[in-house]
C-alpha cells in the first residue's frame, strides 16, 4: 500500500465520521431544542396550540390551587399577561408564590399550559436569569433583590 | 492583620509569576542558561505564595472574621469548621484563588520533577504556565478580590448556600480543579513544544504522566459532582447535561483523546502534530469551561452572582490564551517533523479513531453547549438545548466506540490482523452477546437500549480484563504459574485494562436505570409504598434540630419481603441564616442498587407528597468512575512514566540550547 492510499484511507475515514456527526447534530438540533417565551411573548409571537416549549415568569400571589392527586394549578405572569399553568408532581423546593420559575411542557388553547416539569433553577438571587430577562424586557424589572 | 498579609502574598505572587514570564523569556532570546533556571525558582515561589494567600484567606474563614466581605457573604459563625474551611471555595473569589493555587502548584511541580527535560524546553513550558498564572492571578486582585474589608461590620455572617453545605463540596472542587488545571501542563508542553520547533516521542514522555495525573483526578471529581447531584439535588438523576457538567465532560473528553494519542506519540513517534494540537484544545476546553461557570453567563447552582466586568475579563484571558495557542500552532506546526503514517489496521489506526471519534464527541457537546448563547446573542431567542439532543447525538458516536474499543486493545502495533484479535477475544464476545439476548428476553416489553447498553459493558469489562488473561496465559506454567505471571504484568497493563473495564462498570450501570422504578405519591403515617422489589412503610414525621438547621423528616421503615431492612429519613432542611428550604434525599445502598426517596410539600392534613424510585445498579455508575480513576493512578505508578524518572545518560545533552 502506498503512502497516498493510506493517507486517502485515513482521510475518508475521518471526512465519514465527521459527515455523520454533522448530521446528527443537525438532526438533534431540529428535533429537540426548546424554545423559552413569557407569557407576552406567547400571546404576541401566536404560537400554536401543541408546541413543546419553555414558559417563565412569577408566579402570581394567590393563584397556586392545589387538588388532592397532586395536580397543581397555578398562575404565571410577566406584569402584562398570564398564563394559567397546571402540573401533576412535586414542585421544586424553591417553589412559591411571588417567585420566579420556568415550566417546561406543551401550550394548550385558552392560554393554558400544560407542564411535565417545573423548574425553579436559579442563581443566588433565587431569579431564573430567563424570567429576570423577560421581565426586564416587559419593564416589571424590580432589580437584585435578595430575599 | 493576617488578610492584608494574604493579599500582599497575592500581590507577591503575581509579581513572581511576571518574573516566571519575563526572566525564562530573555533566557531563550539570548540563550542564557542562568536566566532559564530562574524559571524553576519563580514557579515554587509564587506558589508559595499563593499558598500563603489561600492559607490567610482560610484563617479568616476559621476565625469567622466577618470584617472581610468574602467571609462575611458565605460564612457564618455556627458552622462545623470543616464548612467553615469548604466555604474558602464555595464562592466565587475563593474558588478562583483554589484554581490559581493549583495551577501555580502543578508548575512548581514541573519545576521540581526530576524528569530530565531539556532546559530551554523547561524554561519555555514554565514561562507558559507563569502566563496563564499572571492571567488569573491579575484576575483575581482586580475584579475579585477576596482580602476586601468592610468597616461596617456585620454581626453574624450570611451563611453558606445550604447545597453547598455538604462533604461533596469539600471534595468535588479541589478534585475537579486538579483535573481542569492539570491540563495546563499539556498545554504548555506544547507551546513550549511550538516555541522550540522540535518535537519527539521523548516530549510525549514528559507530558503524559501530568495528562493522566490531571485525567485520574478530573474522572474523580465529573464522578464525585455527578453522585453530589444526585443525592443533593433531590431529583433522583446523575447527569442533567447541565451546561456546567458539560464543561467538565468537554476537557474530559478531550483529555481522554489526549492520553491515547501521548500513547501513539510514545510508542510510534508518529502523530505528533495532532498531539500538539489536542493538547492545546483540551486546556482550551478547560478555560472554556472555566469562562462558562465563572463569568455568569449561565444559570446553575454552580453560578454566583456576578458582575459583566467578569465576564469580560475571563473573556480577555480566554481569547488570549486559545487563540494565541492556535496562532502559534498555525503558524509553527510546519516546522515540527511529520511521523510517519501507518497501516490502516493496526493499534495505532485505532487509537486514531479512538480520538477522533473522542474528539468529535467534544465537539458535539461544544455545540450543544454554546449553542443557545450564540443563537440568543444573534437573534434573541432563547432556547435550552437539553438531555435529548446530547442522547440523539452522543450515544450514536459511543456505542461503536466503546463495541470497538476491546478489539483495538487486542490489534498489534504497527500491522495487525483484526480477524487474529476478533478470534482471540470471540469467547467475551459470544458470552456478552448471549448474557445481552437472555436479558433482553427476560425484560421484553421494557427498554431496548438498556440490555443493549449493559451487554455493551460487559463485553468492554471481559474483553479488557480478558485480554490482560490471553495475554500472559501458557498452557504450560498452570493456574499458579499464570496468575504469577499476570501479577507481573506493567502496572501500566494493568491501568489500561482497568480503566477500560471500568468503562464498562460505568455503562452497566447507566443502562440498569432503564430498569429502575418510580413513585410519586402522597403519604399519610402507616401508608405503604413499593419500591421495586421493596416495601416502605411511613412511621412518623418528626421535626427536629441540627448542627446550623431545623429539619423535618419522614421516618420511612424499608421491608424486603419479611424482613425489616432499616430507615431512611427523606427530609427538608432550613439553615440558620436562610429562608429556603432545601431536600435532604433519603438513600439505602441494597446491594448494588438503591432506594431513593424524596419529600415535597408537607400537606396541612399532615400527609407529605414523596417521590420514591428503586434504583438498580445504580452504584456502578459511580463504582465504574473510580475504578476507571484507579487505572490512571496504577498507569502513573508504572515505571515508564513515573514522574521522578531516573535521568537517562544521553537525554539531558539532547538539549541543544
Amino acid at each position: 500500500m502506498t503512502r497516498k492510499t493510506r493517507r486517502l484511507i485515513i482521510i475518508a475515514g475521518l471526512g465519514s465520521i465527521l459527515a455523520f456527526a454533522v448530521g446528527l447534530v443537525l438532526y438533534a438540533l431540529n428535533d429537540s431544542i426548546v424554545f423559552f417565551y413569557g407569557p407576552t411573548e406567547v400571546i404576541e409571537k401566536k404560537i400554536n396550540v401543541g408546541a413543546r416549549l419553555r414558559i417563565g415568569g412569577l408566579v402570581k400571589v394567590g393563584s397556586v390551587v392545589r387538588s388532592s392527586d397532586r395536580m397543581v394549578e397555578f398562575v404565571v405572569g410577566d406584569g402584562n399577561n398570564e398564563i394559567v399553568i397546571h402540573y401533576k408532581g412535586l414542585l421544586p423546593d424553591l417553589f412559591r408564590e411571588g417567585q420566579g420559575i420556568v415550566a417546561e411542557g406543551r401550550l394548550e388553547a385558552g392560554q393554558r399550559f400544560a407542564a411535565d416539569s417545573v423548574l425553579a433553577k436559579h442563581d443566588e438571587n433565587y431569579m431564573p436569569r430567563e424570567v429576570a430577562d423577560s421581565l426586564k424586557k416587559q419593564g416589571h424589572w424590580q432589580g437584585e433583590t435578595k430575599p | 492583620m493576617t488578610v492584608e498579609w494574604g493579599h500582599f502574598a497575592l500581590i507577591l505572587a503575581l509579581v513572581l509569576s511576571l518574573c516566571q514570564v519575563g526572566l525564562p523569556f530573555w533566557g531563550l532570546v539570548g540563550r542564557d542558561a542562568a536566566l532559564m533556571q530562574t524559571a524553576r525558582g519563580t514557579a515554587v515561589g509564587s506558589f508559595v505564595f499563593t499558598f500563603l494567600a489561600f492559607t490567610a484567606l482560610s484563617y479568616a474563614y476559621v476565625q469567622s472574621d466577618f470584617s472581610v466581605i468574602n467571609v462575611a457573604m458565605n460564612s457564618h459563625s455556627t458552622k462545623p469548621l470543616a464548612y467553615k474551611i469548604s466555604g474558602v471555595w464555595s464562592n466565587h473569589e475563593g474558588s478562583m484563588l483554589l484554581w490559581v493555587l493549583i495551577l501555580t502548584l502543578f508548575a512548581a511541580l514541573v519545576a521540581m520533577a526530576r524528569q530530565a527535560i531539556p532546559l530551554s524546553l523547561l524554561a519555555a513550558v514554565l514561562m507558559v504556565q507563569g502566563a496563564v498564572a499572571s492571567a488569573f492571578l491579575s484576575f483575581i486582585l482586580m475584579t475579585s478580590n477576596p482580602f476586601l474589608r468592610t468597616l461596617d461590620v456585620p454581626a453574624e455572617g450570611r451563611g453558606l448556600n445550604p447545597i453547598l453545605q455538604d462533604p461533596g463540596l469539600a471534595i468535588h472542587p479541589p478534585l475537579l480543579y486538579i483535573g481542569y488545571v492539570g491540563f495546563s501542563i499539556a498545554f504548555s508542553f506544547a507551546i513550549g513544544a511550538l516555541i522550540h520547533g522540535r518535537i519527539d516521542a521523548v516530549w510525549a514522555r514528559f507530558v503524559r504522566p501530568w495528562t493522566l495525573l490531571a485525567w485520574s483526578f478530573l474522572t474523580l471529581g465529573i464522578a464525585m459532582g455527578s453522585y453530589w447531584a444526585y443525592y443533593e439535588l433531590g431529583w433522583g438523576g446523575f447527569w442533567f447535561w447541565d451546561p456546567v457538567e458539560n464543561a467538565s465532560l468537554m476537557p474530559w473528553l478531550a483529555g481522554t483523546a489526549l492520553l491515547h494519542s501521548t500513547v501513539v506519540m510514545e510508542k510510534r513517534d508518529a502523530l505528533k502534530v495532532w498531539t500538539i494540537l489536542l493538547s492545546i484544545l483540551t486546556f482550551s476546553m478547560s478555560l472554556i469551561g472555566t469562562f462558562l461557570v465563572r463569568s455568569g453567563v449561565l444559570t446553575s447552582v454552580h453560578t454566583f452572582a456576578s458582575d459583566p466586568s467578569r465576564g469580560k475579563f475571563i473573556l480577555g484571558i480566554l481569547v488570549f490564551f486559545i487563540g494565541g495557542g492556535l496562532s502559534l500552532f498555525a503558524w509553527r506546526a510546519n516546522a515540527l517533523r511529520q511521523g510517519g503514517l501507518f497501516a490502516p489496521i493496526s493499534r495505532e489506526a485505532g487509537l486514531v479513531l479512538n480520538n477522533l471519534v473522542l474528539a468529535t464527541m467534544a465537539a458535539t457537546v461544544l455545540i450543544g453547549t454554546l449553542y443557545p448563547l450564540v443563537l440568543e446573542a444573534i437573534s434573541g431567542d432563547k432556547i435550552s438545548v437539553g438531555a435529548p439532543f446530547f442522547e440523539t447525538t452522543m450515544l450514536p458516536l459511543f456505542l461503536p466506540l466503546a463495541v470497538l474499543q476491546p478489539l483495538g486493545t487486542a490489534l498489534s502495533w504497527k500491522r495487525a490482523d483484526v480477524w487474529a484479535a476478533m478470534n482471540r477475544l470471540s469467547w467475551a464476545f459470544g458470552l456478552s452477546l448471549l448474557v445481552m439476548g437472555i436479558v433482553l428476553y427476560a425484560t421484553r416489553g421494557g427498554s431496548v437500549l438498556a440490555p443493549i447498553g449493559a451487554g455493551i459493558g460487559l463485553w468492554l469489562v471481559l474483553g479488557s480484563l480478558g485480554d490482560l488473561w490471553l495475554r500472559v496465559w501458557r498452557a504450560k506454567a498452570g493456574w499458579v504459574g499464570n496468575l504469577s505471571r499476570l501479577t507481573g504484568l506493567p502496572r501500566s497493563a494493568w491501568g489500561t485494562a482497568l480503566a477500560h473495564a471500568g468503562l464498562g462498570i460505568s455503562l452497566i450501570g447507566i443502562a440498569a436505570t432503564g430498569w429502575g422504578t418510580e413513585v410519586i405519591s402522597t403519604v399519610g403515617k402507616g401508608a405503604e409504598v413499593p419500591a421495586g422489589p421493596y416495601r416502605l412503610v411511613l412511621e412518623q414525621v418528626i421535626t427536629r434540630n441540627g448542627p446550623d438547621y431545623r429539619e423535618t423528616i419522614g421516618r420511612f421503615q424499608v421491608y424486603s419481603e419479611h424482613n425489616k431492612l432499616g430507615v431512611i429519613e427523606p427530609g427538608k432542611r432550613i439553615f440558620i441564616g436562610q429562608t429556603m428550604p432545601k431536600t435532604e434525599a433519603g438513600l439505602m445502598t441494597l446491594g448494588l442498587g438503591q432506594i431513593y426517596a424524596s419529600l415535597g410539600d408537607f400537606q396541612p392534613d399532615g400527609t407529605v407528597s414523596l417521590r420514591l424510585y428503586w434504583k438498580p445498579l445504580v452504584v456502578l455508575i459511580w463504582g465504574g468512575a473510580l475504578v476507571m480513576a484507579f487505572g490512571g493512578f496504577l498507569s502513573l505508578l508504572d515505571r515508564r512514566s513515573r514522574i521522578a524518572a531516573p535521568r537517562k545518560a544521553g537525554l539531558a545533552q539532547g538539549d541543544a540550547a
